[in-house]
């Protein structure tokens, strides 16, 4: 069972000015939704979960993992994982080679783990493929395995599925999610979607 | 570790050198070296140096060749941008920028020197038929009084140059919108470029122009190639006189080298004056709203003046490949008789040692400064830092003239018991390889999308990690471009490796250029061509390269 991501008291402000205020404990298995229109913040929100925020912001607070206090671990020991709107396959490796990126180094059988992982997204014997050969549904297929592949506690989604058109959308909205519930992993969502929003079924608070 | 201290380290290795080497060169020139017994100020050197003959020529041909270069070059270039429409002769001219400009000063200057002398190409092509010459004119077309021909000799390298800094520039501008916008007011396209991009494009390449001016005031190997002799340029009458066998003399070349300093400076100081000037006349240009007048002269120049000078360029290179297989060559045959490899057979053993080198000085240089560029722009993204503040520091060996400081910096590296020699030279050529490298990547080092990054760290992959197994493959064909530039840079560098080797470390450029007093011109033939060919070579790797490793990576093609 994995553990809950909690969000304490958190506020980010921008010279002087609150752009985000969440308290929130999301369970796992759980898709807590942020909406808000561009520039309202969400994004940093995410930034602030993942480790990134840049130093003109000003954050309170802390980000929890059930009894591990990660605000101040650098992104790479958080243990959260991300899930932008673009795929972002690293052109320079493989399919596999994206899968594997992401793959804690003591995996036993990391080839097996790959090719189990392919079949699993309906991509077999794609290991060796260019990503850049790839169809748009089956980048984001992709991206959304090496993101499980990395074992991660908990998940942002940072508008994953703004780029996609309609019908692949409304596919990998149901595959994400319900492969985050079988995880059961604590997922955060900042979208401005509504649909999004009600996919995810979970709770959700408006910038 | 490193990458916290990247930046002091490098803005260290830039400006201690300068600055130890300016100091070491101020003291001597009031007198004051207490090693050849000058132990108190005095204006001595100073009198020595105003009555050499022939001094106030020496200083108006530096001053002068460091204008009119860079008025030439920058016209040029200027023109040729407001002109280029994307056509096929455009693209072509773009992508030969880094070719001509990675050809060093002195196999240019040679090639330049073989085409337009009495006994040139272009005279052997021209006559008898035009002008009647059944032996070579007696004309002093190289090494004239005015310093024509080093001029011309330095626009031919400096627009490769000035073009290259200017298309770095242009993307952030948006030129295709702004000229756009003016067509849709009317302007025609070119007027368009010069009234809505140019004036935004200036001020971006600004330090690169001040580059060109102290360059071009100040050389030495071009200079001791093409330049006026009796007297010479500044710099190379300054040389000569350090290089006295009477040791007192250095007192007074001290003297000439601070008054280089002040020469460069003046010229610099009087650009300024003019270009606000012509920012001034510009402006009023502008607001007269002019639309059409000038159009066609202005294209027509944009296209032929580059067309012109990129032709030359490479005629020049032609001809000293000519020269290296040429045979037995009578004065007006534009051809000679017969092409033989004897030139090269004989020059083969001689040119192994200074390529071995040239290629190592060249490779330690260029990987030291990549190490120190790539950890200082990594730090600059991990603090998220915005550039741009030290970043006239990264000029200052460009602008400071070499002449000026690379003695005083010999002295002080004896002071501190560092004789010159090969290490010695390494450094010194770290100076001019560091700010070169540091100007390819920074750009596409910053434009990649930080998102990779953040990416590869959520996966749980650490940032060295990242930086080695994201960073660096994404950036490949940048990084292999940058070290060629390095490369090119090193391996044309003449005074560093000259002073700083005490003469004792010789290159394929120390050789070629000084094969340049006797006259031999199949021999110059040879080593000029090598010189001009091994910088080819990394530029052909940083194009290579990646299209051999990526070639089944259809999103690494073009990628930043």
């Amino acid at each position: 069972m994995n553990d809950s991501l909690i969000l304490k008291q958190v506020r980010i402000q921008l010279e002087n000015r609150c752009l985000v205020a969440v308290d929130q404990i999301i369970s796992p298995g759980e898709v807590f939704t942020v909406m808000g229109p561009s520039g309202s913040g969400k994004s940093t929100l995410l930034a602030y979960v993942a480790g990134f925020l840049s130093p003109t912001f000003q954050a309170e607070g802390e980000v929890w993992l059930g009894n591990r206090n990660i605000t101040h671990l650098p992104a790479e020991s958080r243990g959260v994982g991300l899930l932008f709107q673009d795929p972002l396959l690293f052109p320079h490796l493989s399919v596999a080679g994206n899968l594997g990126f992401g793959l804690p180094q003591r995996t036993p059988n990391k080839a097996e783990c790959i090719e189990q992982a392919l079949e699993q997204i309906n991509l077999s014997g794609f290991g060796n493929r260019d990503p850049a050969t790839l169809s748009g549904g089956q980048k984001s297929r992709v991206a959304l395995m090496r993101l499980l592949l990395s074992k991660p506690c908990a998940v942002l989604l940072d508008e994953p599925f703004s780029k996609l058109d309609t019908t692949l959308r409304r596919e990998m909205r149901d595959l994400v999610f319900s492969q985050l519930r079988e995880a059961s992993l604590p997922s955060l969502l900042v979208t401005h979607d509504q649909e999004d929003a009600q996919a995810a079924g979970g709770s959700l608070i408006e910038l | 570790m490193l990458v916290r201290l990247a930046p002091a380290i490098t803005m260290a290795l830039l400006v201690g050198p300068v600055m130890a080497g300016l100091a070491m060169m101020l003291l001597p020139a009031f007198g004051y070296l207490p090693v050849l017994g000058g132990e108190t100020l005095s204006l001595a050197p100073w009198r020595e140096l105003f009555a050499q003959p022939g001094l106030g020529r020496s200083v108006w041909v530096s001053f002068s060749t460091g204008l009119v270069t860079t008025t030439v070059s920058l016209s040029i270039v200027v023109l040729f941008l407001a002109a280029a429409s994307g056509s096929r002769l455009d693209r072509a001219i773009r992508r030969l920028v880094s070719p001509l400009l990675s050809i060093p000063h002195a196999a240019t200057a040679f090639g330049l020197a073989f085409l337009i002398a009495p006994s040139g190409l272009i005279s052997r092509f021209i006559s008898p038929a035009l002008t009647g010459w059944e032996r070579p004119p007696d004309l002093l077309i190289v090494n004239d009084a005015w310093g024509l021909t080093l001029m011309a000799g330095l626009v031919l390298k400096e627009i490769p140059f000035l073009l290259l800094m200017s298309l770095a520039a242009l993307p952030q501008l948006n030129p295709a919108q702004r000229v756009m916008m003016a067509r849709s007011l009317g302007y025609r396209p070119t007027i368009a470029w010069f009234k809505a991009v140019l004036p935004a494009l200036y001020p971006l390449i600004r330090l690169p122009v001040y580059a060109v001016i102290a360059y071009a005031s100040s050389v030495v190997d071009m200079a001791m190639i093409l330049g006026p002799t009796l007297p010479s340029t500044l710099s190379v009458s300054v040389l000569q006189w350090f290089h006295d066998p009477d040791l007192t003399r250095r007192f007074m070349a001290s003297a000439g080298a601070v008054l280089q300093l002040g020469v460069t400076i003046a010229a610099l100081a009087t650009w300024w004056g003019l270009e606000t000037l012509a920012r001034r006349s510009m402006q009023h240009w502008i607001e007269r709203g002019n639309r059409r007048g000038g159009e066609l002269p202005l294209r027509i120049a944009g296209r032929g003046l580059i067309l012109l000078t990129t032709l030359t360029a490479f005629a020049a290179i032609g001809g000293l490949a000519l020269f290296s297989f040429a045979g037995f060559w009578r004065f007006p045959e534009a051809l000679p008789q017969d092409f033989v490899v004897v030139h090269w057979l004989r020059a083969l053993p001689s040119l192994q040692s200074p390529l071995f080198t040239t290629a190592a000085i060249a490779c330690a240089s260029t990987l030291l400064a990549l190490v120190l560029v790539l950890a200082t722009l990594e730090n600059e993204y991990r603090r998220q830092i915005p550039p741009s503040r030290a970043l006239w520091l990264l000029y200052l060996p460009l602008i400071v003239p070499q002449v000026a400081f690379l003695f005083g910096l010999v002295v002080a590296a004896e002071s501190l018991g560092i004789r010159p020699q090969l290490g010695l030279v390494v450094a010194g050529h770290l100076l001019f390889v560091l700010p070169y490298l540091y100007l390819s990547l920074a750009e596409a080092y910053r434009r990649l999308d930080p998102r990779w990054f953040q990416l590869s760290r959520t996966l749980g992959v650490s940032r060295l990690r990242t930086f080695f197994q994201v960073r660096l493959p994404l950036l490949l064909a940048p990084i292999l471009t940058a070290v060629a530039v390095g490369l090119a840079i090193s391996i044309g560098q003449y005074l560093p490796t000259q002073l700083l080797g005490g003469g004792r470390v010789t290159t394929i450029t120390t050789e070629a250029v000084s094969l340049a007093s006797g006259g031999n011109r199949r021999l110059i033939g040879v080593w000029a061509l090598v010189q001009a060919v091994l910088p080819l070579i990394g530029f052909m790797l940083a194009i290579g390269l990646p299209r051999l490793l990526w070639a089944n990576r259809s999103g690494m093609r073009g990628a930043p």
